[in-house]
Order: structure tokens, then sequence, then C-alpha cells
């Protein structure tokens, strides 16, 4: 598989949020400043490599019938490594994504790349495909918070920028506190996903398109 | 009344509703998603996950107070949670299968997918968070499986009919069971804050 289109994939056509539909809990819940969903989509991302690694240096060794234990044991020491990490070097958000970081280990998205590629490929490409897929999270997670901040607080980077307040955009009273309340979380990845679905079609529209021309 | 019978009463109504642990918390969205088609295959589901989550809550106080304090390997919290309720999903299994044929049979293709479900892995880390006694633990866990279970159950009988519903090609599915959701949820919101004592 080459670089462009595993890129492409973890990015867009298969997006692990937008399309994939995994790792939904952490998608709705931890995205309410752009701090927040740096930090978790960047632990995500370190863990997945590192799993997708250890698991495929490991496919030949585990036997089939325990591997989905295996694996939960693989990902849950590296998730153990990363929370200690932050808890260490970066309290606050340690602090702010709360149990969210040690529920990465139930994090779909981590199990599912272990049972679909690194299981079944060497090295090197599960590590990419983990830098993928983790970039696509990331993406789709900073996505998320800035839609959210930006109508919920009204403010851009909350947490890094501008001594941790954001940047206001939108006068203070102008933003509906809804959206940084769970049921924006549930509409913004509502509409998010949507506007996903339409582009990967109008992509592939455009594709065949472009075959029929030739 | 004591106190401590109102702290239980308290831990009960944040975890059915004020902090329901689906459209507030949002513990458990995959299976939320997942399973809420039809209402009784949710029903199924949220009985499962009730199951579930009162015995892993024991379970996990116990390993949590008994093992992991007592010899200093706090860290290895996640670790051993997450060993622990992957072997007692599977036990549970078993047991029913051989003894409780009736339950198994309609819980039976839940149970496994129950190991993934993070309302479980995050009902004992909260439970050690929080410091919560045995009681206390278990008391969350059965009470944080029936606020799932009724945030499924409500979900599966909005989703019934918002399937069949005429909306932009774009929103089908998914993005419209999620927009359902959010207005579920805003619903929820009107419960924040409760507290009865």
């Amino acid at each position: 598989m080459n670089l462009k289109q595993q890129f492409k994939e973890g990015l867009l056509t298969k997006n692990p949020v937008l399309v994939q539909l995994l790792g939904m809990c952490s998608t709705m819940a931890i995205t309410t400043s752009l701090f927040n969903g740096i930090g978790m989509g960047l632990s995500v991302t370190i863990i997945l490599i590192c799993s997708n690694v250890l698991i495929s240096a490991l496919r030949k060794v585990i036997p089939n019938q325990i591997r989905i234990a295996a694996y939960i044991v693989i990902i849950a020491g590296f998730v153990t490594i990363v929370d200690l990490c932050l808890q260490a070097f970066l309290p606050d958000l340690s602090e702010s994504l709360g149990v969210f970081i040690p529920l990465i280990v139930v994090n779909c998205i981590i199990l599912g790349r272990a049972e679909a590629f690194a299981s079944k490929n060497g090295v090197v490409a599960s590590a990419l495909d983990g830098l993928f897929q983790g970039i696509g999270y990331t993406v789709a997670l900073i996505i998320m918070c800035v839609v959210r901040e930006f109508l919920g607080s009204g403010t851009f980077g909350g947490g890094i920028l501008n001594g941790g307040e954001g940047i206001r955009i939108l006068p203070e009273g102008v933003p509906a506190m809804l959206m940084v309340m769970p049921v924006g979380g549930f509409l913004t990845l509502g509409c998010l996903i949507a506007g996903a679905q339409w582009l990967v079609k109008y992509l592939d529209k455009k594709e065949k398109a472009k075959e029929a021309a030739k | 009344m004591s106190a401590y019978v109102q702290s239980l009463l308290g831990i009960l109504i944040s975890a059915i509703i004020s902090e329901n642990f689906i459209l507030v918390k949002f513990y458990g969205i995959c299976p939320f998603m997942g399973v809420s088609k039809k209402t009784d295959t949710a029903l199924g589901m949220g009985m499962a996950v009730t199951f579930v989550m009162g015995i892993a809550s024991a379970a996990c106080w116990a390993v949590d107070n008994l093992i992991l304090i007592p010899l200093g390997l706090e860290y290895m919290q996640t670790v051993a949670f997450i060993l622990v309720i992957a072997a007692l999903v599977q036990v549970v299994e078993m047991f029913l299968k051989k003894f409780v044929p009736a339950l198994y049979q309609a819980l039976g293709i839940y149970l496994p997918l129950i190991t993934t479900n993070c309302a479980v892995l995050g009902v004992a880390l909260v439970n050690a968070q929080n410091g919560y006694d045995f009681l206390q633990s278990v008391v969350y866990g059965v009470t944080g499986g029936l606020g799932f279970t009724l945030a499924i159950v409500l979900f599966a009988s909005v989703r019934e009919r918002t399937d069949k519903s005429d909306c932009p090609k774009s929103f089908e599915g998914f993005p419209l069971a999620l927009i359902a959701a959010g207005l579920l949820a805003m619903a929820f919101m009107g419960f924040s804050g409760l507290k009865i004592f």
C-alpha cells in the first residue's frame, strides 16, 4: 500500500471518527477546548503507534485464541505509561481529561487497528498506519473543539493561547453554553459526520467522472 | 435517616438521572449507538451491562483495596481493572451458559461486547477515584447500569421512528441518530443540579 493512499485513508476516506465511527466517547466528552483536543489526539496517536508496532512485532508469537486479551494488556500498558507521563509533566491536561485518559484502553480505534491492521502487516507499515489513523483522529477532535469552543464559549484556542483564556471572538453573552455541554457534543458530531459523508460521496463521484472521461 | 443512607440515595439519583452515564458523562457511546436499533435488543444490552457493571464494581473494589493499595501498586489500576473485567465477562458468560441458560440466551451475544464498553471500566475507575466503600461502589455500578438502560431504551424507541423518516441524504443513519441523541441529552440537561438532599 502506498504512503499517499494510506495518508488519505487515515485523514478522510477511512477517518476513524468521521467514517469508521470509532472512539465516539472521547470524541464527544473532551472536545470543549482546543488544548484538550490536541492533548487527547496526541496521546491516542502515541499509544496507537506504540501498540501497533509491538503487536505487529509479536503477531507471530501471540496465539490466535487469546489475541484480544493480549492486545488489551499491551494497550493498557502503554496507556498507563502515557497517563503517568501526563500526570507528571502536564498536570493541567491530565486534570481536565480526567478518567478519559485511562479509558483510552477501551477506545475501539486502538483495538480496531490492532485487529484489522497490525496483526496482519509488518512493523513499519503498522507504525505508519498508527500515525495516519492517529492524525485522522486528532484532526477530527480539533475540528470538534474549534466548532464547540467557538459556539459555546466564543473563544479560540482555550487552554493554550492568551494565557489559557483563549482568544475571544464572540462577545460575552452571545455564545450558547449549550454547545460545550454534552448536547453540543452530539449535535456537532452529528453535523460533522454528515459533512464527511457528503464529502466522501462527492469525491467518489468526481473520481468516477474523471475515469469516465478517460 | 442516617447520613450513609443519604449518600447511597444521592449516588442512586445522580447515576440514573442527573449524571446519566451516557447522556451526561459520555461513557459507553459505542454500544449506545450500535445496539439501539430495536427496543428489545436495547433492553437486553442494558440488562447485560447493568449486571456486569454491578459485579465489576464489586470485583474491582476488592482488587483495588485488598491487593493494589496494600502493595502500593495504585498505578497498575488501569491494567488490573481491564484484566478483571475481561476475566469477569468470560466467567459470567460461562456461568450463565451452564446454570441460567434462559438468561444466557437473552444476553448471549451482548456479553462479549461488554469488555470493551467504557462504562464498565469507567465505573471501576470512578469508584477508585472517589474513594467509595464497597456498598457505595456496588450501588454506583448497578444504578449507573440502570441509567445506561434507561438512556438506551429511550433512545431506541426514538430511533425506531427516525430511521423511517425523510431527511437530507448525508444525514441518513448515523448522523441523524446523533442529533436525536443530542435532543435526548438536552432533555436530560433539565435534571442537572438535581439534588434531593
